[in-house]
């Protein structure tokens, strides 16, 4: 365990950009929180803090300069590795013959910055689903390969923050390179930080101010306890997904579909949903053609398109498809739960739909 | 310590050198009509190698040009070296798009996907064959492999039904196949029409009259869904056993691998664990609406 100082924390970054990395990480624009490249120490937001509930989200000044008040905006990491539009192949047409010139993978060393606890068990739902299964999205994986990641640990969690019950956060315990827990603000902000990996720990040997002490430890262990008492929301996970997947004609459904717009604005924020699906578009001469893959969603009509209609016509089956996927079949087809915990699709949802009371409110009165 | 916790330990693992997600490109043969709405494409790859290897039951994803690519199963022989067979019925964009191509035409194919009827269960016992349709089609090569290795296995019941006879497909085939005592053709119609003297009525009738005698036969079924849940019903009935019925679900696709999510049908991933699956594993999703 090390502390690792503000100029200590600049000098992580200075060595990861020398080695050739790309930095991403938290910015302020327009009022939220996004994820995009940046320079230095100094483009991350600080002093600020959010404030969210189910259909809201507002960023408030702290009065402090403290690094790391804020938690998750509407984007997640998913964007750099399962890139919302992907180019699969181009297909040229020489008289009747086609040529198909797939796209290559682009591989690339990426470094990301301030990745929440529940953010890293994000990615490793993505690596199981997209990288991990009998067949890989080749693109996923070289995009995904050569990441170096520093974790934040939350000590002030969202109002939409349910990752305690999810046994996601709000300490990351793995899948990170270097992880940080922010210490006092006030000008003072330092970080008890921890290596994941040896070339986490050989940055953090050359710009750590030295080992974490007793009193260091002592401070962490107290903000991280209270965070986890913190959380804005709750899901008592026990049971759930048996009791959702036998919960098919539930009247819940129709009653959420009545609040529901099928917006997919929830699956498009959500760090793991991995739903995608394919274009195909001409040029003007029709000799050459492109196949595009674009992340989908299970609220649109498309979705379940069966010659004839969509098997989910009704917004309570679109609705019951998305929650009992995340929340139950999920386990079946990959061995854990499809929520982290992030809050996005509550915050996110323009008529504060809230999956905890839903998947409550459909688990509570489940029959059989 | 992983050496790279915040990386992956990923390899591009791809078989056989292939992205599953690009196609191989096949030249159409030929093009036969088998009704008015449905016909059979014969294709073999343009780089002049052998078609994949298949199972009966498995797959492929069609690509026609800049139109789109949909999931066809396979309806040849997956014994016999040959062409690439599939029988496609034209219901919409890509589909008619198919039916237009000519000979010398390519289109792009990935696959083999997708699990297969369990054609070795039936060596030694009688199987029962139910279809609906353009069901029909990927039930066919069980039929090849059975009959291309007749004295393997029991008695071969085929119980058919097609909208009107003049859309009952493979017509000579199910004459001779009917014919050599290879196996016992029932064929009944939704409606009759002149010069028709067999069946009419709804292929669970044909069920109930069926010779179903040999315990441990086991019964292939493809149609639409309502038809194979009233069709599996119905065999239950007469005595067969849930473990020994199967069915092959389908499902909007667009990767074929696993990867989409377009083909989930409760917990399961058709593309992946299906699109053939034992009648009891998805017993208590059939017949629920809109999963
Ligand atoms: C495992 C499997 C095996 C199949 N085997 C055969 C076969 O052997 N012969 C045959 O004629 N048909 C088969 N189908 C159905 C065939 O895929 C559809 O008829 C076809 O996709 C319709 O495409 P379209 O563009 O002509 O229709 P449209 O109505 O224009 O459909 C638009 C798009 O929706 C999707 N779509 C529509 N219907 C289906 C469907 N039923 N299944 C999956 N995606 C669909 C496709 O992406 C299609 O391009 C099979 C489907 C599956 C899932
Ligand atoms: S379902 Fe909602 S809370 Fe769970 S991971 Fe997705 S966006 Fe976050
Ligand atoms: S089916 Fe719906 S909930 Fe599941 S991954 Fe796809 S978009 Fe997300
Ligand atoms: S078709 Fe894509 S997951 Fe099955």
């Amino acid at each position: 365990m090390f502390i690792l100082e503000p100029d200590g924390f600049e000098k992580i970054l200075d060595s990861l950009r020398e080695k050739g990395y790309r930095i991403t990480g938290p910015k302020l624009r327009d009022g939220a929180i996004v994820l995009d490249t940046i320079d230095s120490a100094a483009s991350l937001p600080r002093g600020v803090r959010d404030h969210q509930g189910p259909g809201r989200y507002r960023l408030e000044e702290t009065g402090d300069d403290s690094w790391f008040s804020y938690t998750l905006g509407s984007d997640s990491w998913k964007k750099l590795f399962f890139h919302p539009i992907k180019p699969l192949f181009k297909t040229t047409r020489d008289g009747g013959l086609l040529q198909i010139e797939p796209e290559p993978p682009r591989e690339g060393l990426k470094a990301l910055i301030g990745v929440r606890p529940c953010e890293l068990q994000a990615l490793a739902i993505q690596d199981k689903v997209l990288a991990e299964g009998e067949f890989v999205d080749r693109h996923y994986v070289a995009s995904r390969k050569g990441t170096f990641i520093v974790a934040v640990n939350c000590t002030v969690p969202g109002g939409t923050c349910f990752c305690v019950s999810m046994g996601t956060g709000p300490v990351a315990d793995r899948g990170y390179d270097i992880s940080l827990t922010e210490l006092g603000s006030n000008g003072a902000t330092r970080f008890v930080a921890r290596a994941g990996s040896p070339h986490g720990e050989e940055l953090l040997a050359a710009a750590s101010s030295g080992k974490a002490g007793e009193s260091d430890l002592q401070l962490e262990a107290e903000l991280l306890e209270a965070a986890a008492g913190n959380m804005g929301r709750s899901l008592d996970v026990e049971g759930l997904a048996a009791a959702l997947a036998e919960s098919g004609d539930h009247p819940r459904w129709e009653e959420v579909a009545e609040r529901c717009q099928a917006c997919t604005n929830c699956t498009m924020a959500c760090p793991t949903c991995y739903c995608h699906t394919v274009e195909d578009s001409t040029d003007l001469t029709g000799s050459v053609a492109d196949r595009t893959r674009v992340w989908d969603s299970c609220f649109t009509a498309d979705h379940s398109y069966l010659h004839g209609g969509s098997v989910r016509e009704t917004r309570g089956a679109r609705y019951r498809q998305w929650l009992t996927h995340k929340l139950s079949s999920w386990h079946d087809q990959f061995g854990g739960s499809g929520c982290t915990g992030c809050g996005r699709c509550i915050t996110w949802c323009p008529v504060g739909i809230d999956i905890t009371e839903e998947a409550q409110a459909v688990r509570g009165t489940a029959r059989g | 310590m992983s050496p790279e916790p915040g990386s992956i330990n990923l390899t591009d693992r791809i078989r056989g050198g292939v992205d599953p997600m690009v196609p191989r490109i096949y030249n159409v043969e030929r093009i036969r009509r088998n009704n008015h709405d449905t016909f059979t494409m014969e294709l073999n790859p343009a780089d002049g190698g052998n078609p994949e290897p298949f199972s009966a039951g498995q797959f492929n994803m069609l690509y026609i040009f800049g139109v789109g690519e949909i999931p066809v199963s396979i309806s040849g022989d997956p014994v016999q070296d040959g062409p690439l067979m599939h029988t496609i019925r034209e219901v919409g964009t890509v589909t008619r798009a198919m039916a237009r191509l000519k000979p010398g035409d390519s289109i792009g194919v990935r696959g083999p996907f997708g699990s297969h009827w369990p054609v070795e269960l039936a060596v030694g016992t009688d199987v029962v064959i139910v279809a609906g349709g353009i069901g029909l089609a990927p039930l066919r090569p069980v039929i090849y492999q059975v009959t291309g290795n007749r004295s393997r296995y029991g008695r071969m019941v085929l119980l058919y039904g097609a909208r009107a006879p003049k859309e009952i497909l493979y017509q000579r085939q199910l004459k001779a196949w009917g014919g050599s005592f290879d196996m016992d053709v029932h064929v009944t119609v939704d409606r009759g029409e002149r010069g028709w003297n067999g069946e009419i009525g709804v292929v669970t009738g044909l069920i109930r009259r069926a010779p179903l005698d040999r315990s441990g036969a086991i019964a292939l079924i493809c149609g639409p869904e309502i038809m194979m849940r009233f069709s599996a019903q119905e065999l239950l009935r007469r005595g067969m056993d849930k473990d020994r019925i199967y069915v092959s679900m389908e499902r909007n696709m667009k990767c074929g691998v696993g990867l989409c999510g377009h083909c989930q049908y409760g917990a399961k991933i058709i593309c992946k664990d299906g699109p053939v699956y034992r009648y009891d594993d998805i017993e208590s999703l059939l017949g629920r609406r809109e999963v």
